[in-house]
């Protein structure tokens, strides 16, 4: 069954906009943490959410991805609503994340947390018989294989390397063929090398599969080079869109948000 | 000497995580301690600070010893300790967190009251009641700054300064070490940004699965493409 | 009718104090150490009972004798506090919570024999207070002058206490090393003096409330335990760590204790559950408590890889089978009936072990289903007639229910909410069962619960009962492997990626806790036919904590862990019986001894032996991530 229903939801086509977000808005004890934010991602292209410290990142990011109830607006995945969702349901349709600080499930080996994922979109979980370990192995090393990890797939998540582990992660987030990707700061704790492969890497993936992709990234290099555009936000409001180009020589960007360049590499 | 280290071994659970590192600062200095994700940055700080004891080899404060004392007899040596996740009290308001750290002064280092950190860090003085949770990551990296200099330290260990934080910040960030480095203090940084290392350190150690592998400048490693390659994977 | 409800509404306020003392000093102690003081019950009843003594010593009569004696005896217990903190806690802070909870449960064992020996086993009854001896007029009641006065004591001790945390440098030290321990010792403050502070001053409230209950209620040994599993519920209601809310509920729950037992004498203690209930819904973390955020936990090292058993195992768990099918051809009867009885505790420690061990949820409370189960049984045989196989049936359903109405509550909690919440409706079983004395017999028991004629005999009821158990222990390690069991693990490895690839973490938690709530229901059917009667003490805390020594011990992480632990705990503890009168004191002191001398359990110590042995690279791999802050 769960095959007919991924392979029945045909791969977007670049150009539509997946993620539609209007006029979104949060307040935490009279401080307005998000405060009407509107933007759109299209299939197939990245988008950086940046902006200071404080600037409502995380409180827009929970608002799309179920953990957090907005107070207004709206949020559209494919043309369907999913405002106020909860992270579960969000995720059945169609939405996959990675986080800040790897989750992963440290008792199970790399292929047995792809397995777990593919065996919640399967359905399978309430299955009180049968091994899990057996269930969905080809369709994880084929996942495994994506993002160049399949020779890991019997080591414990608890012993990758730190970039290793933030490949797993990619590969549990493209179980459920998700339309919508976001990452929470993708690159944080990374080498520069690093961060540089793992975003080149979503970006081919999120290419041949139309996939869109919403991240937040304090590292300047990642977003000026592996994003299509650039969304800053600052005091929760949405104070620049543009390409990468067109952000970084936005003024009130610099003030706000980039600064001299001096220490991030010099833009 | 303002802390020497030799042959350092330190366990986390059952891993070996440092493996005979030894270094040595003198007063005044930045020095940038570089390495990836994993390479025992943080232990070293943490074994510095007693918070993991040391399996073998010495630290030397001032000539003194403290590997086996106690974290808190090690902080009242003259160590400051800044973690890189924060660890603001966030129930406590900015006030009542300086005030935990509050120690006597001390001979030849800046005597620190909530007025001279105010003047040192504008925005904190403006918020003097506001519980730590209720702060953004920039203002709480600042507080625990700040909290960590109310001890009157004459070393002080920064685990990730930057990490996670804008680029504005991490500026100011750059400009406070400076300034703790103007008032005389010695300053161990932790970080993997070179940018920021270059910017604020007068000497750099490069450390991978446990051991030192490079001592030199700041120039000395912008020189040397092969260290930065094989170490620091830029 | 109006002052009825004033009266009694006054009667809950002054019965409040003391629980209001004992749940604050609990609370204020596990804020700062993060252990759960299973023992403060035991300091309260210390406190009556240094009260009684020293009061009848300095002058029953006497104004300064009595307040002097009930102020000595809270500082005696103080300082009883310093010195567990000394000689116990302060070497397992860094054991796991559980063994921490064990040590302050082995306290309580201790306590309770000391006590004996000092102050025998009959109740002694204390004074009454010099200046209040009189009554007031009251809405046309007699109302004792003690009581007001008690009812001044809650929100005085309030005060002082708010004083004291927001005003005083030890209060903000207090409430900075709440939240995070560690680092308020690298900003330079004594760890170690404000730990034992902080213990020694919750102690002596424990002792305080105690000794002022002394006017009040004749002191005796069961206070202890009954004063804990109420401290417990006072403390998830008002909020972990939170003391104003500590008073609220302490307020709310004396309340109802007041007017339940005037309205609906017999179930009180439903009525408690249900308030509970109702808060825990709306607030999951207490009427004034907050979410643990952040490093209020610290994060322990990663959950180690679960890997099906290997042939050598397989042959090994086959083997063990094998020899025990064919004991009852050379055992005699009465180590058969100790067999059957071993082999009932494994599949009780098992059923524990798979919430425990797959699925993160300890609980203090899993004899509630065992006793479910075995009143199950009881009361299909004494009121339904039924005969044994009917009997075994049904029973586990009993216990099976009850798991789907606690563990829907628990589910909502974690860690040591959830734990001290278990315990608080296992007291609840207990409770009804010693209460309810027309369906339970409640002291007395039920008798007479004996197997069907075939399986009468000790080599029949052997052979039923490993059939029984082996198919249960086999089924819950299958479910383990399951996807339901993979499902469980990720819920508890790390709840937030679980529910982003949409697992339902709290419903399958409970469904794992109604799984284990049936096994033990089974465990506890058979125990019931094999000893022929049961007693509301197949319920109580002990047989509880006895689960809990049995997984301990074999490890948590091992799935045949609980089995060998079962074997080894149920053997000790029986030979220990035999052996001493005051064979609590010995087991408290086993226990205690246990976990300082491997603050990792045996097993885990033990592989943490082999390991340095061999030290494995990936290992180091795990360990240097997480030291380096998980990143």
């Amino acid at each position: 069954m769960s095959v007919v229903l991924q392979q029945s939801r045909a791969p977007a086509m670049a150009g539509d906009p997946v993620l539609v977000v209007r006029d979104l808005a949060k307040s935490f004890g009279g401080v307005r943490a998000v405060d009407g934010v509107s933007f759109s991602v299209e299939a197939g292209t990245m988008l950086a959410l940046i902006g200071p410290n404080g600037a409502g990142k995380t409180t827009c990011f929970n608002m799309l991805n179920g953990q957090l109830r907005p107070d207004k607006g709206e949020v559209l995945l494919g043309g369907r609503p999913i405002t106020g969702m909860k992270p579960r349901a969000v995720w059945r349709m169609g939405v996959g994340r990675t986080f800040q600080i790897t989750a992963t499930f440290t008792s199970m080996t790399v292929r047995e947390n792809v397995q777990m994922a593919l065996i919640s979109h399967a359905g399978e979980i309430w299955s009180p018989f049968g091994r899990a370990r057996d269930r969905h192995k080809a369709a994880a090393d084929a996942l495994l294989a994506q993002v160049g990890m399949v020779e890991q797939a019997e080591r414990a998540c608890g012993v990758l390397a730190y970039g290793d582990l933030k490949r797993v992660e990619l590969a549990v987030a493209l179980a459920n063929q998700p339309k919508l990707l976001l990452m929470d700061e993708p690159t944080a704790g990374m080498a520069p090398r690093e961060r540089i492969e793992l975003m080149a890497l979503t970006a081919e993936i999120a290419a041949a599969k139309g996939i869109a992709v919403l991240f937040t990234e304090h590292d300047m290099d990642v977003v000026f080079t592996h994003s299509d555009s650039v969304i800053v936000l600052d005091r929760g409001l949405l104070i620049a869109h543009g390409t990468a180009e067109e952000v970084r020589r936005d003024p009130n960007v610099r003030a706000v948000y980039l600064g001299s360049g001096a220490t991030s590499g010099g833009h | 000497m303002m802390l020497e280290i030799t042959a350092l071994d330190a366990y986390y659970g059952r891993a070996h995580i440092l493996q005979g590192l030894s270094f040595s600062m003198s007063r005044g200095e930045v020095l940038a301690l570089m390495g990836r994700n994993g390479a025992g940055k943080s232990t070293t700080m943490k074994a510095i600070m007693g918070l993991v004891p040391p399996a073998g080899g010495t630290v030397s404060f001032e000539d003194q010893r403290v590997d086996g004392r106690e974290p808190f007899e090690i902080a009242r040596m003259g160590i400051g300790y800044v973690p890189e996740d924060r660890r603001v009290f966030s129930e406590l308001s900015v006030m009542e967190n300086l005030s935990v750290a509050q120690r006597p002064p001390r001979a030849d280092v800046p005597h620190w009251t909530p007025e001279r950190l105010f003047a040192l860090f504008p925005n904190l003085g403006r918020m003097r009641d506001r519980p730590g949770g209720a702060m953004s990551g920039g203002e709480q990296q600042m507080l625990t700054i700040a909290r960590t200099l109310m001890g009157n330290p004459k070393l002080v260990l920064l685990d990730e300064p930057s990490e996670g934080l804008a680029p504005v910040i991490v500026e100011e960030m750059a400009r406070t070490i400076l300034a703790l480095k103007g008032e005389g203090l010695s300053v161990l940084i932790s970080e993997q940004n070179l940018h920021f290392a270059g910017n604020v350190a007068d000497r750099a150690a490069i450390i991978e699965k446990g051991m030192i592998r490079f001592t030199g400048t700041m120039d000395e490693l912008k020189a040397n493409e092969a260290v930065r390659s094989q170490y620091l994977s830029v | 009718m109006i002052d009825l409800i004033l009266t009694q509404t006054l009667n809950g306020l002054a019965s409040a104090s003391s629980l209001f003392l004992v749940a604050s000093g609990l609370s204020i102690i596990f804020g700062v150490t993060r252990i759960v003081n299973f023992a403060h019950g035991s300091l309260y009843m210390l406190g009556a009972y240094l009260a009684w003594t020293l009061v009848s010593y300095l002058g029953p009569a006497d104004t300064f004798g009595f307040w002097g004696g009930v102020l000595l005896a809270a500082l005696l217990v103080g300082l009883a506090g310093v010195l567990i903190e000394v000689l116990i806690l302060r070497r397992i802070y860094q054991a796991p919570e559980l063994f921490q909870l064990l040590a302050t449960f082995g306290v309580v064992l201790m306590l309770q024999d000391l006590a004996l020996a000092t102050w025998g086993p009959e109740d002694k009854l204390g004074p009454r207070a010099p200046g209040f001896k009189s009554f007031v007029i009251l809405f046309d009641n007699r109302f004792p002058t003690y009581e007001l006065f008690l009812i001044a004591v809650g929100p005085l001790v309030l005060g002082l206490l708010w004083f004291l945390f927001q005003k005083t440098r030890w209060g903000t030290l207090v409430r900075a090393a709440t939240q995070d321990r560690e680092m308020v010792g690298a900003l330079g403050v004594n760890q170690r003096l404000l730990f034992t502070s902080v213990f020694a001053f919750g102690s002596m409230l424990a002792g305080l409330g105690g000794a002022l209950q002394l006017p009040r209620e004749a002191v005796n040994l069961h206070m202890d335990l009954a004063m804990i599993s109420e401290a417990f519920v006072v403390v998830v209601v008002g909020g972990l760590g939170s003391v104003t809310g500590a008073y609220l509920a302490a307020v709310l729950i004396g309340i109802l204790h007041a007017f339940g037992i005037l309205i609906f004498p017999k179930i009180t203690l439903v009525l408690v559950f249900l308030v509970m209930a109702v808060v825990l819904v709306v607030k999951p973390y207490g009427l004034m408590g907050r979410a643990p955020v952040g490093h209020a936990r610290g994060h322990g090292p990663a959950e180690p890889l679960l890997l099906p058993a290997d042939r050598l195992t397989k042959l090994a768990g086959l083997l063990a089978l094998a020899l025990l099918a064919l004991t009852p051809i050379f055992a005699p009867d009465y180590l058969l009936s100790t067999l059957t009885e071993l082999i009932i505790f494994a599949l009780f420690a098992a059923s524990l072990h798979f919430m425990m061990g797959p699925g993160g949820m300890a609980s203090f409370g899993h004899a509630a289903y065992f006793g479910l189960g075995a009143y199950g049984a009881a009361l299909a045989v004494k009121w339904l007639g039924a005969p044994m196989e009917p009997a075994l049936v049904f029973a586990p359903f009993l216990a099976g229910i009850a798991g789907v109405v606690f563990g829907w509550f628990c589910v909502r909690l974690s860690g040591v909410y959830l734990a001290m919440l278990t315990l608080a409706f296992a007291q609840i079983a207990w409770a009804t069962a010693f209460q309810w004395v027309e369906l339970t017999g409640g002291d007395n028991g039920i008798l007479g619960v004996w197997p069907s004629a075939w399986a009468s005999s000790k080599t029949a009821y052997f052979y039923l009962t490993l059939g029984v158990c082996a198919v249960s222990i086999v089924a819950l390690r299958l479910t383990i492997f399951s996807p339901l069991g993979y499902g469980l693990r990720a819920a508890r490895d790390n709840p937030l990626r679980a529910e982003a690839i949409g697992l339902d973490v709290m419903r399958i938690q409970w469904v794992a806790f109604i799984v284990a709530a049936f096994a033990a229901g089974i465990a506890g059917a058979l125990f019931a036919f094999s000893k022929g009667s049961v007693f509301p003490t197949y319920m109580a805390i002990p047989r509880s904590v006895d689960a809990l020594l049995m997984v301990l011990l074999g490890g948590v992480q091992t799935v045949s862990g609980p089995i060998i632990g079962a074997f080894a705990y149920a053997g000790l503890s029986e030979q220990l019986m035999k052996a001493t009168m005051y064979w609590r004191f010995g087991l408290g002191l086993s226990i205690v001894l246990l976990v300082i001398l491997f603050p990792r359990g045996l097993v885990g110590g033990s592989l943490l032996l082999v390991e340095r042995w061999c030290r494995r690279p990936e290992a180091a791999a795990t360990a240097r991530l997480a030291a380096e802050g998980g990143r």
